[in-house]
């Protein structure tokens, strides 16, 4: 994303190991998370991630519409990933594109492995992903920000899914990578996390790396989805804290 | 993996059983590994790999033999016997559907109505956009949830309005032994109808309607606060209407045929759902300023 | 359609306390809901703004980028409007094309934006015939709990008030400027309940209402829009009436607009 021209490529890494924005290699972004961001939905959450800004919605379990695509045996997950117009340098047109259309089968996929969807036959539960802001790695921004929603409407689920993807840059693996790293670094490894079990239920490459910075990538990847996880954790129990008697951990 | 509870049995606090002992109540998210003592996993938790989890976001409760979590968002989910308000949406031959704030729409077939319906004459009784107050009976054979209208308490509901509420809020409402839909309806005079899916009617002045109204939004904003119970009360006193004489009576006119159902039974509410307030004072006469 | 039925209940109980020149969140006839604009919201947009009215949250960019003019007008430079009521905002909405819903709420803001000039299209050109400015004002509805159109058209007008022509970037100039904004035109929204004309609708108002009307302002005295929606009637003195009143939450809204960083 984001148009390329005659720009020159930028110093993505310092002699000192500090990426363009200061950080190391293993670091990531800010994060701040918002649950409950939406009034109609049955559960939502904002999440602003580096220069990303996403917002997630849930609806459900509802009835199935069009009527054909109910399941006997469980609920439909339908997730729909979408950019918005002034989200990315270049104005995207709306409607759906490809892209879009890729990120929402396999981000649903992820939610299909974790949401217990035999509880709610004949239903659907309905995702919703909008970016208002893109800075690269929107689609795991996406996922963090749908997970928080589902728990926010009360879907039963194995667990939270963090997200984050790791790339390559000036041959070195790094952890969340930023829009210019993405544009110009050799590899990105989007993943997501069920910390229960400490199964990947997303992973996608585009790009090339050897065998170790693969084993590596995973490494640093799945460390990153556990400090992830740990901030998900905190914006839901501060969504829902019971006050001073009987309060969370 | 294997999943310690039925689906579609999901409870919103409805069994009585005594506190824990320490009078808290913890807060897990899914995914959180439960301590199961012994207790076997219940609605809101799932077992794998001889490990007990939490699947829902909600509040951890022990209610021997079982150990459950009790949601604290998300739709309402029917559980037979609750009494709860619906809005037809679609009126079939022999049945009508009602949207019940459940995932999914629930019958009412016309033979579960105290009218003598035929066949094809199912517009005549109720229409698109009616509401009902309907007690929800089992599994039907598509899988839908089935309401029946036949009861006491059960009916058309005409006039007045309907709020909406989380459902997870309706114990907060009702109070401990119906203490807090008891102080509302005396302080207001107003008749309210509580449904356990959140949908809740009230009838009157709409004076009284709106002081109702005015409550359940203070109840669905502070819920988790301690001191629910005063702020109520102090809200209802100064908004007393000042040619009142104290608590009213219900009015003697019903707003819909059959006679208002009472405060729901005790044995209905949960007292581990109803946030901890240690100790609930009585509802304050108002000659005892 | 995954519509929600509402309860006839409601509607009755919205006509009765209209009658009474009461609403059910407790506001007059005349009254909005709070209403806040905050502009900067997206970085990446020319001219971003998100504006609130009540729980109605409604987020709107502007992009300009350069383009070709139209043949039939080559000295002038292009804007479209477009909004998106995407199916996150509330359960009533499907995915897919645009609704006409959508549509109405792009075409009212847009008629608003054309009519008062808010910007001087001949100065988006660049090259007569061959090059000009286009200007995108694209409209995200996050939020809808009533009255989209005004929410909508104030974000268009404050992220407009509040854009830069990304002329370096583009290599046009070699600087980046204020878009200019000669006018402020601001829709206002009043629906018939009953006997009762109240401004600025709920969504809950907008399913019991007989009838919505929609007036746009600017700040020279001029109204540049309207639009009746919903099946219902208005006489021509109820027109003068919200007529009157659109001028008065006009200037309001319009100072709102305008104000924050640049």
């Amino acid at each position: 994303m984001g148009s390329v021209g005659a720009k020159e490529v930028p110093v993505l890494l310092s002699p000192e190991g500090l990426r363009i924005d200061g950080r190391k290699l293993d670091e990531l972004r800010p994060i701040h998370i918002q649950v409950g961001a939406l009034h109609n939905a049955d559960g939502s959450a904002f999440v602003e991630w580096g220069a990303n800004k996403v917002m997630a919605a849930v609806y459900g379990p509802r009835e199935v519409h069009p009527r054909h695509l109910q399941q006997n045996n469980k609920a439909v997950i339908q997730c729909k990933y979408n950019m918005a117009a002034f989200a990315v340098d270049e104005r995207k047109r709306p409607g759906l594109d490809r892209r879009s259309q890729e990120i929402s089968k396999v981000i649903g996929e992820a939610f299909e492995s974790v949401v217990f969807a035999e509880e709610y036959p004949r239903t659907s539960i309905d995702i919703y992903i909008e970016v208002l802001q893109a800075n690269a790695g929107t689609r795991c921004a996406g996922l963090v920000a749908a997970s928080l929603a589902l728990a926010d409407a009360g879907i039963p689920m194995v667990d939270l899914l963090p997200a984050v993807a790791v790339g390559k840059i000036a041959g070195k693996i790094a952890l969340d990578l930023k829009k210019e790293e993405d544009n110009f670094g050799e590899a990105d490894l989007p993943m997501a996390l069920v910390p229960q079990s400490g199964r990947l239920v997303l992973l996608q490459m585009e790009g090339h790396m050897t065998e170790p910075e693969l084993s590596q990538a995973l490494e640093l990847g799945v460390q990153g989805c556990r400090d992830i996880y740990e901030k998900m954790k905190q914006a839901l129990r501060e969504r829902y804290s019971t006050g001073p008697v009987g309060g969370s951990a | 993996m294997s999943r310690g509870h039925r689906p579609g049995h999901r409870s919103r606090g409805r069994e009585g059983s005594p506190s824990s002992p320490s009078g808290e109540r913890t807060l897990v998210l899914p995914g959180e590994e439960i301590r199961a003592q012994g207790l076997k996993p219940g609605p809101g938790t799932y077992r794998t790999g001889g490990k007990v989890y939490a699947s829902v976001l909600g509040l951890l409760s022990e209610r021997p033999p079982l150990v459950q979590v009790i949601p604290l968002s998300g739709r309402y989910i029917p559980k037979p016997n609750d009494t709860v308000l619906g809005t037809v949406t679609d009126v079939q031959g022999t049945f009508w559907l009602l949207d019940i704030g459940a995932p999914r729409w629930a019958p009412l077939h016309m033979t579960g109505t105290p009218w003598q319906v035929d066949v094809g004459e199912t517009d005549r009784f109720l229409r698109v956009g009616d509401a009902v107050v309907v007690q929800v009976e089992n599994l039907d054979a598509t899988g839908r949830i089935g309401v029946t209208m036949n009861g006491e308490g059960l009916g058309k509901l005409e006039g007045g309005t309907i709020v909406r509420i989380s459902p997870a809020r309706v114990p907060r409402v009702v109070g401990r032994n119906g203490s807090m839909i008891d102080t509302i309806r005396r302080h207001t005079g107003a008749e309210v109808v509580v449904g356990q899916n959140g949908r809740i009617w009230i009838g009157g002045s709409p004076d009284a309607i709106h002081r109702v109204s005015e409550v359940l939004r203070i109840i669905e904003e502070n819920a988790q606060h301690s001191g629910l119970t005063e702020r109520i009360e102090s809200y209802l006193l100064a908004t007393m209407p000042t040619d009142a004489k104290g608590p009213e009576e219900p009015p003697v006119e019903h707003a819909h045929r059959d006679a208002p159902p009472k405060v729901l039974p005790t044995t209905d509410v949960d007292e581990d759902a109803v946030e901890a307030e240690d100790d609930t004072p009585e509802p304050v006469e108002p000659s005892e300023r | 359609m995954s519509e929600e039925v509402s309860a006839e209940i409601l509607t009755t109980h919205i006509l009765d306390l209209a009658a009474e020149g009461k609403r059910l969140d407790g506001r007059g006839p005349d009254e909005y809901r709070a209403v806040t604009v905050e502009p900067g919201f997206v970085a990446t947009a020319d001219g971003p703004a998100l504006v609130r009215i009540g729980d109605t949250a409604v987020l709107s960019g502007v992009k300009l980028e350069p383009g070709k003019p139209f043949a039939d007008t080559p000295n002038a430079g292009v804007l479209t409007t477009n909004a998106e009521l995407i199916p996150l905002s509330n359960s009533i909405f499907e995915p897919g094309p645009p609704q006409p819903g959508a549509i109405e709420v792009s075409r009212v803001v847009d008629w608003a934006i054309r009519a008062a000039e808010t910007i001087d299209l001949t100065r988006l050109c660049v090259t007569p015939g061959e090059k000009t400015w286009v200007c995108y004002v694209d409209i995200h509805v996050l939020d809808h709990s009533g009255n989209l159109i005004d929410a909508a058209s104030l974000a268009a007008v404050s992220a407009l008030a509040h854009a830069t022509v990304p002329a370096k970037r583009f290599e046009i100039a070699d600087a980046d400027y204020p878009l200019e904004v000669n006018h402020f035109p601001v829709e206002c929204t009043f629906v018939r309940l009953g006997d009762t004309i109240a401004v600025d609708p709920t969504f809950d108002e907008e399913r019991a209402a007989q009838g919505r009307i929609t007036v746009a302002t600017d700040e020279v005295g001029r109204v540049v829009a309207m639009q009746k929606g919903l099946v219902g009637a208005f006489s021509p003195d109820d027109v003068k009436d919200v007529v009157r009143r659109a001028f008065v939450h006009g200037e309001r809204h319009r100072a709102l607009a305008k104000g924050g960083p640049k």
